[in-house]
């Protein structure tokens, strides 16, 4: 359970980044950050964290107050949150399997990690969330040879060995095509699901987090003005969000993309079930 | 302003202002201007009888060079393995002394950028400063003549040049994969271990076989100053105008930088 409570940062140029944030994320909820960039989206995710101080304000994760941590106490709350990155923000000339383990950091000495000689038990954590998200095939391969979604995947996998309480998200999918976008936000609310946690999701397509989130909070100019259920993002939420535009068809594109992938689901299913060599040959 | 109104409403536009055209005009005068007085000054001490003359001394010397004294090719060999010697171990010591010079002084892993980077940078230039065989007539004078002196000088001369590319290397990395792993809980240890050392690996071997290249051409002419090595051997059939015996060196020298350059070469292309 993550709380934040009247959280603020401000630049050392005097921008102010974010004003006054609140709010409260049960675990195994996914919520989607919304909002135009620079709008401090990943800011607060990276508040949580503290890959940036927080000027003022709390954030709890659990009992711990994460704002006042230092040195160990630090380190301590960071392996209990992954985070996943828009470049995916893996070490590229490491392999896979030296990409997963690197999420157990945390929880290993120097001596260990340099001469890659980690804990069997962190080995058999590895394994099995490369089996979650099926790159198995691919554990001695190097980081750099990887497609985009396969990189995701990594990714995913680094934050959940860290067997944390929260993911922190930033951005999943803005490098990926469209297919490979779904199937990552679909990943990632499942393993949320699985594992009860609570995650943090930016994402710039607002379709797509209508799409798989089960709650959506918008933030503009540093400052929260849509907090609710994906249903209730209608146009006023957005332009309170965005600014005015017509935003008809993006809800409506929503809709309209749900109904496609089903059906293109629908229609992979059948060709699967009927590519046997004879049924090609019968088709041509 | 290069954009100007023309009749009928269209617009011209020149690549220089007319102001900024006679500023180029003039630099080309001060460059001509420049390149006259310095052929003034290079000639005004030469003796033109000396450089007629050229051709013939050359031809003279070039005769009395061939063929090289091939019975001298075995005294070489110790010299040799002597400069092979001081090349290596001096990159070597470089190497083990440049790596932390680097990481100070580099903008984003120095602990202090007020007052270690500038510190590190300091020694840096001042390695880069001084060539090779200026250190190595210091420490012949120190600590005395011999391939030690020859070693030291290598080592001193190459921090500098490692020091400054890898530091730029570092400078250079992706921030974001650092991030990523000082997000899992990693310490600052580890973090340098998975986030910045995978990232710089393929420029510090490139940089360090570079340095080891140069390193082998240059200890060739520390034994002019009595550091050790083949140069002594130079030196001392220059000083006896045993000019066959300086082709063979100056052939074996020829020889051992090729084969430096190929090894350099198969090592930097195995690490990419």
């Amino acid at each position: 359970m993550l709380t934040i409570a009247g959280l603020s940062k401000r630049y050392a140029k005097g921008d102010k980044a974010l004003e006054d944030v609140s709010l409260s994320i049960p675990a195994g909820q996914v919520v989607g950050l919304i909002g135009p960039s620079g709008a401090g989206k990943s800011t607060l995710i990276r508040c949580v964290n503290r890959l940036v101080e927080p000027t003022s304000g709390s954030i709890r994760l659990g009992d711990t107050e994460i704002t006042g941590l230092g040195g160990t106490g630090l380190r301590r709350a960071r392996r209990r949150m992954g985070m996943i990155f828009q470049e995916y923000a893996l070490v590229e000339r490491l392999t896979v399997m030296e990409n997963v383990l690197s999420g157990r950091l945390g929880y290993v000495g120097f001596w260990r990690a340099f001469l890659r000689r980690f804990p069997q038990a962190d080995i058999d954590r590895a394994f099995a969330v490369l089996d979650r998200v099926g790159l198995l095939d691919h554990v001695d391969k190097r980081a750099d040879q990887l497609s985009g979604g396969q990189r995701q995947r990594v990714g995913i996998a680094r934050a959940l060995v860290q067997e944390p309480d929260i993911l922190l998200v930033d951005e999943p999918t803005a490098s990926l095509d469209p297919k490979t976008s779904r199937q990552i936000m679909r990943l990632i609310v499942e393993v949320c699901a699985e594992r009860q946690l609570a995650a943090i999701v930016n994402i710039h397509d607002v379709a797509l987090a209508q799409m798989f989130v089960q709650r959506i909070i918008g933030l503009k100019a540093g400052r929260i003005v849509f907090d609710g259920p994906p249903d209730a993002l209608d146009t006023a939420a957005l332009t309170a969000i965005y600014g005015e535009e017509d935003w008809s068809r993006t809800i409506r594109e929503a809709e309209d993309d749900a109904v496609e992938e089903a059906a293109a689901q629908d229609a992979a299913r059948l060709v699967r079930a009927q590519a046997t060599p004879a049924a090609v040959a019968r088709a041509l | 302003m290069p954009v100007t109104a023309l009749p009928e409403g269209r617009r011209s536009w020149q690549r220089r202002t007319p102001r900024g055209q006679i500023a180029v005009w003039f630099g080309w005068l001060l460059a001509v201007a420049f390149t006259v007085f310095c052929w003034r000054v290079m000639t005004q001490g030469t003796i033109w009888a000396f450089v007629l003359d050229a051709p013939t001394q050359a031809a003279d010397i070039g005769a009395r060079m061939v063929p090289p004294r091939w019975s001298y090719f075995p005294s070489l060999l110790k010299p040799l393995w002597d400069t092979l010697n001081i090349a290596t171990l001096g990159t070597l010591a470089a190497i083990v002394l440049s790596v932390p010079v680097a990481f100070l002084a580099a903008r984003n892993t120095t602990p202090s950028a007020a007052f270690v980077r500038p510190l590190a940078l300091f020694g840096i230039v001042a390695s880069r400063s001084i060539n090779s065989i200026i250190w190595a007539l210091l420490l012949v004078a120190i600590l005395g003549p011999g391939v030690l002196a020859g070693i030291v000088a290598i080592a001193l001369r190459s921090i500098g040049f490692i020091g400054k590319l890898l530091y730029e290397a570092i400078e250079e990395i992706d921030e974001a994969q650092v991030e990523a792993i000082r997000a899992t809980g990693a310490s600052g240890a580890q973090t340098l271990a998975y986030g910045i050392v995978p990232q710089i690996m393929p420029a510090f071997a490139g940089i360090s076989v570079f340095r080891w290249d140069i390193n082998i051409r240059e200890s060739t002419v520390l034994g002019l100053v009595g550091a050790g090595g083949i140069g002594l051997n130079l030196e001392s059939s220059l000083n006896t105008l045993a000019w066959p015996q300086v082709t063979l060196i100056l052939l074996l020298i020829l020889a051992t930088v090729v084969a430096s350059e190929w090894v350099s070469a198969k090592v930097r292309h195995a690490i990419i």
